[in-house]
């Protein structure tokens, strides 16, 4: 056992990709049982059941996995996996530091209730649905565990391929309309992103984070120039996929389009942008990154600041929950992102630990309005009165428990996180702007979420004679969203570690001299800095 | 005389702004060539990025003058890519034609964009 667990360790990076790799190509061997099992025949529902027993083996697996590493990670040891044994900074490295153990564990914990809900009947509704999930979670992990940065950009492409497939998994007119939106948005981005890629390769000689680091630091004159250009053509990127202001616009409309299971999901995809941030701004061009240090700074906090604020506007105006909760998201990666851009590492904890929080209730919520929805008749989501649900207080709680969490109500973890959030930002000059927005935004978030919560429960109608009363929610998806919902309350219980964790996470992160030696080891020093001259 | 450097970038220049230009069109079609054109336009850019070498070996041989052999490793990749996600976009909008019964990036036709036609 013992023997096995230090194997595991020894590849744990790169197994934590092929994981969800092989599942999914076992999955592709299955067949395709989606589509077909509808039609009732016997071998397609064998077919269903296989590939529904296979994802969940593999999702709770890899929550195992995950849960190890993170374990491992916060011991303060920084695992390095050279791909192929290649030195760094020539091949590609996969590292596994407090923050990359995080965010993998995150997107396991979403992974499996959604994965979990999906079979409860959305997984027959389309064609491959556990496949593309996997190569999702394949692309998620693999970005948030590469070293490298034109690796980085292959598991975008990867994660960003799945869903665009998952985002049109049911399809219908409005998903392949915003489809349309968000495949052409996206190919653009990619193309920026190899542009910034491109220029930062161009004056450092190197695509290894931690070389590049090490090399930006050493950039003067135009040199640098050219490297705070790049930074910020990266934000551009970056900020897309985490929907900042101005470029959130196609979100709402997004996730509002996607199936539930998959929205839910789509909740870790903001987050890709925002690790994408920290590692690009906090560290490659952090404060001690010479002339190109903080490239970002000017911009980020703004920016988040003013996202929040419209987030929390279109939220609002907002006349149905699928939208409604989709420009939470935006207004939650705001105030995240508020805590990124003050660039120390008390507000960075601060601001992991309310993304924790926010992927999780955003995604709980997504999941629930489905269940909503499915009881309200032709009214769906729709923020008008309608027939009262048949599960009040089942329904009812998780909208309390959702809606105070995403608000940010004492004892709940969005409190805890905001307070983080606002105490980490004591004596620095946003300070004001901080308190002011994100005490705001939180006051706004309740008042838009007691409205629908009034409307959902006590605005009834009187259901039509033909409407059937019996039966709820079926336990498989109730069970689901249940589990969103506790691990947002168990977030609160286990604060007081979470945030040790994610202090020695940011901590970590500044570690610069660390992350050189675990990273290039020797060689560090060996190669000569990059001119582009023979 | 105008040097190789000017002159790539001049004709980048121009590929990237047309590709732009599409890419803002209404149509579905126009989009996906932009989409190709800025596509081409950034592999070149990814290229020129490891420095022009004229009359520099592609790989090492003796001690001679290389040319950095990274970016051409990068383009191979961004291609590759470019070209699974061209075919998907491709799809796309042609079911999306098929479900919404316009190949307008909206799903319909606006005023604004009838003139466009």
């Amino acid at each position: 056992m013992n023997s096995l667990f230090d194997f595991w360790w020894q590849h744990a990076p790169v197994l934590s990709v092929l994981l969800p790799f092989f599942t999914a190509v076992l999955l592709l061997a299955v067949g395709d049982a989606g589509g077909m099992a509808a039609q009732g025949g016997a071998h397609d529902v064998g077919r269903l059941r296989w590939s529904r027993r296979l994802a969940m083996a593999s999702v709770v697996l890899g929550l195992i996995m995950a849960g190890a590493m993170v374990w491992k990670a916060s011991l303060g040891e920084l695992m390095v996996y050279r791909l192929g044994d290649w030195p760094a900074p020539f091949g590609i490295v996969l590292v596994i530091d407090r923050l990359s153990g995080l965010m993998v564990l995150l997107t396991y914990l979403v992974a499996v209730p959604v994965a979990w809900y999906a079979t409860g009947g959305w997984d027959a509704r389309g064609r491959y649905f556990h496949a593309l999930f996997q190569f999702q979670l394949m692309g998620l992990c693999g970005a948030f565990l590469t070293g490298d940065m034109f690796n980085l950009f292959v598991f975008f492409e990867i994660l960003l391929i799945a869903s665009y497939v998952l985002l049109l998994h049911g399809q219908g007119k409005e998903r392949f309309r915003m489809g349309v939106h968000y495949v052409v948005l996206n190919l653009s981005a990619s193309a920026l992103f190899l542009i910034g890629l491109a220029m930062l390769y161009s004056v450092t000689g190197t695509l290894n984070m931690t070389d590049m680091a090490v090399r930006v630091a050493q950039l003067s004159g135009d040199s640098a120039l050219l490297a705070k250009a790049a930074a910020l053509v990266l934000l551009v990127v970056f900020g897309l996929k985490a929907a900042l202001v101005p470029l959130y616009f196609w979100l709402p409309g997004t996730y509002a389009a996607a199936s539930a299971p998959v929205a839910a999901l789509f909740a870790i995809m903001t987050k890709v942008g925002v690790y994408s941030i920290i590692r690009t701004h906090w560290v490659i061009f952090g404060a001690d990154a010479g002339e190109a240090s903080l490239a970002a700074a000017d911009w980020l906090l703004p920016l988040a600041l003013t996202t929040s604020v419209l987030g929390v506007l279109g939220a609002l105006a907002a006349r149905s929950m699928n939208r409604m909760v989709a420009y939470l998201t935006v207004s939650s990666v705001g105030t995240i992102m508020a805590g990124v851009g003050m660039f120390t590492p008390d507000t960075l904890s601060a601001a992991l630990y309310y993304a924790l929080h926010s992927t999780i209730v955003v995604a709980g919520l997504f999941l629930l309005i489905e269940l909503l929805a499915a009881q309200r008749g032709d009214a769906g989501d729709a923020l008008k009165p309608a027939q009262a649900v048949r599960e009040p207080i089942l329904l009812g709680l998780m909208m309390l428990f959702g809606a105070a969490s995403a608000a940010g109500l004492p004892p709940l973890p969005g409190f805890i996180g905001k307070l983080m959030i606002l105490q980490s930002s004591h004596g620095l000059v946003a300070q004001p702007w901080v308190w002011a927005v994100v005490l705001l935004v939180g006051f706004l978030s309740m008042v838009g979420l007691a409205r629908a919560g009034a409307i959902l429960f006590w605005h009834v109608q009187p259901a039509p004679s033909s409407y059937d009363a019996s039966g709820g929610s079926s336990l498989k998806l109730m069970s689901a969203t249940w589990a969103c919902m506790a691990m947002t309350l168990a977030l609160a219980v286990v604060a007081s570690p979470v945030k040790q964790y994610t202090d020695d996470a940011a901590a970590q992160l500044t570690d610069r001299a660390a992350y050189q030696r675990a990273v290039l080891g020797d060689l560090g020093n060996s190669t000569r800095p990059y001119t582009g001259e023979r | 005389m105008i040097s190789m450097e000017a002159l790539m970038a001049l004709g980048l220049g121009v590929v990237t702004a047309t590709g732009v230009y599409l890419l803002l069109r209404g149509r579905t079609f126009p989009v996906v060539l932009g989409l190709t054109l800025i596509g081409y336009a950034v592999n070149v850019f990814i290229f020129l990025m490891g420095r022009l070498w004229s009359n520099a070996n592609a790989i090492l041989i003796d001690d001679g003058v290389v040319a950095d052999p990274l970016p051409q490793a990068l383009v191979l990749t961004a291609i590759v890519i470019g070209f699974a996600t061209t075919g998907f976009v491709i799809e796309l909008a042609l079911r999306s034609r098929h479900e919404n019964g316009s190949d307008h990036v909206d799903g319909h036709l606006t005023d604004n964009s009838k003139a466009d036609v």
